[in-house]
């Protein structure tokens, strides 16, 4: 680890006043992926602002949705009532995410903008990742890449973004608010993150010094969901691939609404409003459910060992649509 | 090519002025102690090197083998991913924290009892988690395998739930039926 300025700011504006003095400050949150990537030379910030005892921690009901703030810790916010009475499907996502001790630790902003585990990226000793020095290449392309992307990659970059908190919010519309040096804006999660195209190295559309204050949740409009995770090992690893399902049935059991994020096979939560549309007014088969995998899964582009995630992704989304419409 | 091995660190170059040592108080295993030292020092180092609590172990020293396992202010956390001092005021558990006197924690007894290890290095680690995770359940805290999800329901620590939530600590020896059965025994009421 490369040495550093440390400063705790106790505000918002405590911590963009410290972020803007030196051009490679960053926010420390949790630092569970921060410091692990500083500990592996991929990240070398000269000063860290550590945001966690800025006050937006709270989780409180907010415009007839919910304000979660963006210093709650990962498991602050799976225990919460109003989470887990009202977003069940945001509760099980953080669950499955990590470890406990990973949880109690991690921010919801931290989590928003933890960093991809392609092994590439990971190791500064390899010299190819455009992500980490842009120009470099994209080992993964030819490289191992089973744990990479199959849609939203490009010929520079095909890292996937490893939360599963993300994809919860994808599903559930969330808004995210930060904080600049000069105004505070929203932006809707399914913008936040941009696709590789030629500059991987951009990965969200924060700009300069921005804060994430906090992530808000509209009311919730679906009583059925799902998360599914299918991984390696049955706890503490990332997906393979993930999907949130959101289902609002009718008395006849035709679908009104429903909602699908997939996690694991993206640069960013995947959904499409061509799939979830497809399934308005349809019966609750899985004729309409895999009608919807293929639509979500048009486009995808296997490489050499990843290929089996394109049907994995589409048995996992009729699964958890299937799962999602069996709730009481 | 992927043969050339270069660190990239601009930033480090392009910056070398940093602070120096930080300041900052902790209270270990209910002794208050004052630090002067770097902020890249983790909690892991501080309480390894500094202090000589041998106990608290570095496994993988990046988050991914629950060894370095400690208890913050009642939370579980790892020792190897945390700044120790933005941990300042915090008060911290470590496995040396745990007995009185000869008096064990119910949980090292119950490892003692049940044999939850084998080699013994990610015991502290696993001992420490254990703590603190029965008071996550005794709190109503879901895990991933819990049924339900609304907020008042009891959590009941069948083995698959003990499993889940000690998921963040691995035992390379593979002790875990023991340390399942020591856990579920504290968690029980256990002899201990």
């Amino acid at each position: 680890m490369n040495a550093f300025t440390y400063k705790r700011t106790s505000s918002a504006d405590d911590a963009l006043a410290e972020i803007k003095k030196q051009k490679d400050s960053k926010y420390l949150g949790g630092g569970t992926n921060l410091i692990d990537l500083m500990k592996m030379g991929v990240e070398h910030p000269s000063v860290l602002v550590d945001v966690t005892r800025v006050p937006e921690a709270s989780i409180e009901e907010y415009n007839g949705g919910v304000r979660i703030g963006a210093m709650a810790r990962n498991s602050a916010v799976a225990a919460h009532p109003l989470i887990r009475q009202r977003y069940p499907v945001l509760a099980e996502a953080l669950l499955s995410g990590a470890s406990p001790q990973i949880r109690n630790m991690a921010t919801v902003g931290g989590n928003l903008l933890q960093r991809t585990r392609c092994y590439y990226f990971y190791d500064a000793t390899f010299y190819e990742c455009n992500k980490r020095l842009p120009g470099s290449g994209c080992a993964a392309q030819t490289g191992d890449n089973r744990i990479h992307a199959i849609l939203g990659g490009s010929d520079q970059c095909i890292a996937t973004h490893p939360s599963d908190m993300a994809v919860a919010l994808a599903a559930l519309d969330a808004v995210i608010q930060v904080k600049g040096p000069t105004k505070e804006r929203s932006i809707p999660l399914v913008d936040f993150y941009r696709l590789p195209g030629r500059t991987p190295h951009l990965e969200t559309v924060l700009r300069a010094g921005e804060l994430i204050t906090s992530v808000d949740l509209p009311a919730p409009v679906a009583s059925r969901w799902h998360y599914l995770k299918v991984r390696d090992r049955n706890s503490f690893a990332f997906a393979l691939v993930s999907v949130a399902a959101l289902v609002d049935l009718d008395e006849q059991k035709h679908i009104r609404e429903a909602r699908i994020a997939l996690g694991g096979v993206a640069p960013r939560p995947w959904r499409n409003p061509d799939a979830e549309r497809s399934l308005s007014g349809a019966a609750a088969d899985e004729t309409a459910f895999g009608q919807a995998a293929d639509i979500l899964l048009r486009g995808a582009n296997a490489y050499r060992h990843n290929a089996f995630k394109v049907e994995l992704a589409r048995r996992s989304i009729v699964r958890a649509l299937s799962a999602a419409c069996q709730q009481a | 090519m992927a043969s050339s091995i270069t660190l990239d660190r601009p930033a480090a170059a392009a910056n070398p002025v940093v602070s120096g040592p930080e300041q900052y108080s902790l209270t270990i295993n209910g002794a208050a102690h004052d630090f002067k030292l770097e902020p890249c020092v983790t909690l892991l180092d501080l309480l390894r090197e500094r202090l000589h609590l041998m106990g608290t172990k570095k496994g993988c020293d990046h988050g991914q083998c629950g060894a370095c396992t400690v208890i913050a202010d009642g939370e579980r956390i790892l020792s190897c991913l945390a700044l120790a001092v933005a941990y300042d005021g915090a008060k911290i558990t470590t496995i040396e924290g745990l007995a009185i006197g000869d008096q064990l924690h119910p949980v090292q007894a119950a490892f003692l009892e049940h044999d939850g290890f084998q080699c013994g290095f990610c015991t502290p680690g696993q001992i420490c988690s254990a703590v603190a995770m029965l008071e996550e359940a005794r709190r109503g805290m879901p895990s991933v395998v819990t049924a339900d999800l609304s907020p008042d329901s009891p959590i009941q620590l069948s083995e698959a739930e003990i499993r889940e939530r000690m998921s963040g600590n691995i035992c390379r020896c593979g002790a875990y039926p023991n340390i399942v059965a020591a856990i579920s025994d504290v968690s029980k009421g256990g002899k201990s």
